[in-house]
């Protein structure tokens, strides 16, 4: 099913996606990869605050490319969430609800989404030209010394994404290969 | 002898960092294609028509295809009829600079594997140098992500473990990798030589079109073989199910010692990149 989600997404939307559905995202997110992660769970360890409350927030695990003159930014594709697996369950715990990025997760985040009610979006990998037609404004709010690596505010419009997986346990990843493959059987 | 200045060494690199991120093989836009008509999972098949449209969106707009514009693998075949005026390392990486500066394209390289501080302009290019007959310098530029590149693997296998060993071991990298490499994928397979040599084999038969065969049967027959077993596996495109998972299997190979059966398997995602010039 395609659905449209604005953020912030609160814990009411997230129970309403499954696994599989199509999305059309648009609102404010948040990018993160590896470096801001390291220092996001810094600062919560010592119970400092955030460069952004997660409550209901949507981290996109991106490292865009530089903008050329005229655009907001440069192309700007998901990387490979498993190295935010070791970060991910505190941001959860904190208030986040929605992941983007691509590939499998842990065990263990997803018993927190579980637990907390949040969801994985999967954005195609090596899209990044036209996933940032979707970008309508990007804003640098913290860690610009870490440059592509940044935190950035996005403002995005109909970002297509798919639910990997849901708030139930669900996984695209076990049960599209497993329809698919009894699919071709038949 | 001939002569080539390093400054125009530079200025071929510059160009071929840039077109490399822009402008996909012709091969590779052919597979996606064939397989967009041929995939019967809905889902699949929608996402091989994104990354059609992405294609064209980066070509049209000259911007890079994917964000992880990669490491620039850089490799020269220099004749050795050729003389380089100049310091060839410096020149290679002054390319490299200027080609992903010049270009936006995002510099993803850190200096120090532990300490992890971007150098901030791409460098250093992972370089290689071979000599060969002639008094050309061929330059390829193969930008590589790390998405695919972290999923590869090499295994040191025993001479019993055979060609069953190694079709094991390729099926068995690729199923562990699943989604992450953001498939569909081509693979590039190094058999032989010593453990550096079949990673280095792995990653140069990225660089052969994937509509060209080994030109030894025996390998030609297990590159397809290879790639109807991978595909039977229901990936698909991005993990979500499909009989698109690899574009093509590319094996490379070479002599070995007797106690030895390396193999070395380097994945690329569907954004397999690399343009060569002839100076």
């Amino acid at each position: 099913m395609e659905k449209r989600i604005t953020t912030p997404l609160t814990a009411e939307k997230v129970k309403d996606l499954r696994t599989g559905d199509t999305v059309l995202l648009s609102g404010v997110i948040y990018t993160a990869r590896d470096a801001a992660h390291k220092r996001l769970c810094e600062l919560l360890e010592k119970g400092e605050k955030l460069p952004f409350d997660p409550k209901d927030q949507v981290i996109y695990y991106v490292g865009p490319a530089p903008a050329k003159p005229g655009k907001v930014i440069g192309s700007a594709g998901p990387t490979t969430s498993y190295r935010m697996d070791a970060y991910a369950p505190a941001l959860i715990r904190e208030g986040l609800k929605g992941m983007i990025g691509k590939g499998k997760r842990s065990d263990e985040v997803r018993e927190t989404m579980k637990e907390c009610t949040a969801v994985y979006f999967g954005a195609i990998g090596g899209a990044g030209a036209v996933l940032a037609n979707s970008i309508k404004k990007a804003e640098v709010i913290a860690y610009e010394d870490l440059g592509a690596e940044a935190i950035r505010r996005l403002e995005v419009e109909d970002m297509p994404l798919f639910v990997i997986m849901d708030c139930y346990g669900g996984n695209l990843y076990e049960s599209g290969r497993k329809e698919y493959l009894e699919s071709v059987k038949k | 002898m001939k002569e080539i200045s390093a400054e125009d060494i530079t200025s071929v690199i510059r160009r071929l960092c840039m077109e490399a991120n822009s402008y996909l093989p012709d091969d590779i836009k052919g597979k996606i294609a064939t397989c967009r008509m041929t995939e019967t999972w809905n889902l699949a098949k929608n996402i091989l028509g994104v990354i059609e449209g992405n294609f064209s969106v980066a070509e049209n707009d000259f911007v890079p295809i994917c964000q992880d514009t990669g490491v620039a693998c850089v490799f020269l075949e220099i004749g050795q009829d050729v003389h380089i005026n100049g310091n060839l390392r410096e020149a290679v990486d002054e390319g490299v600079r200027q080609g992903y500066t010049d270009g936006y394209l995002r510099k993803s390289v850190v200096k120090d594997p532990l300490d992890r501080v971007n150098t901030g302009d791409n460098t250093p290019a992972m370089l290689y140098t071979e000599i060969v007959p002639g008094d050309e310098l061929k330059i390829t530029v193969a930008p590589k992500g790390f998405g695919s590149e972290n999923m590869s693997a090499i295994k040191m296998l025993k001479p019993s473990d055979g060609i069953e060993g190694v079709k094991k071991f390729i099926l068995e990298t690729v199923e562990n990798a699943g989604p992450n490499p953001c498939p569909p994928i081509v693979v590039g397979v190094g058999i032989g030589g010593t453990f550096d040599k079949a990673a280095l084999l792995a990653k140069k038969a990225l660089m052969r079109s994937t509509d060209v065969r080994n030109e030894d049967k025996l390998y030609a027959d297990l590159e397809e073989e290879m790639l109807e077993k991978i595909n039977a596996l229901g990936i698909g495109p991005q993990g979500v199910g499909g009989a698109t998972t690899a574009l093509a299997v590319n094996i490379e190979k070479m002599p070995t010692h007797i106690a030895g059966l390396p193999v070395a398997v380097n994945i690329n995602c569907h954004v397999a990149r690399h343009r060569s010039a002839v100076l």
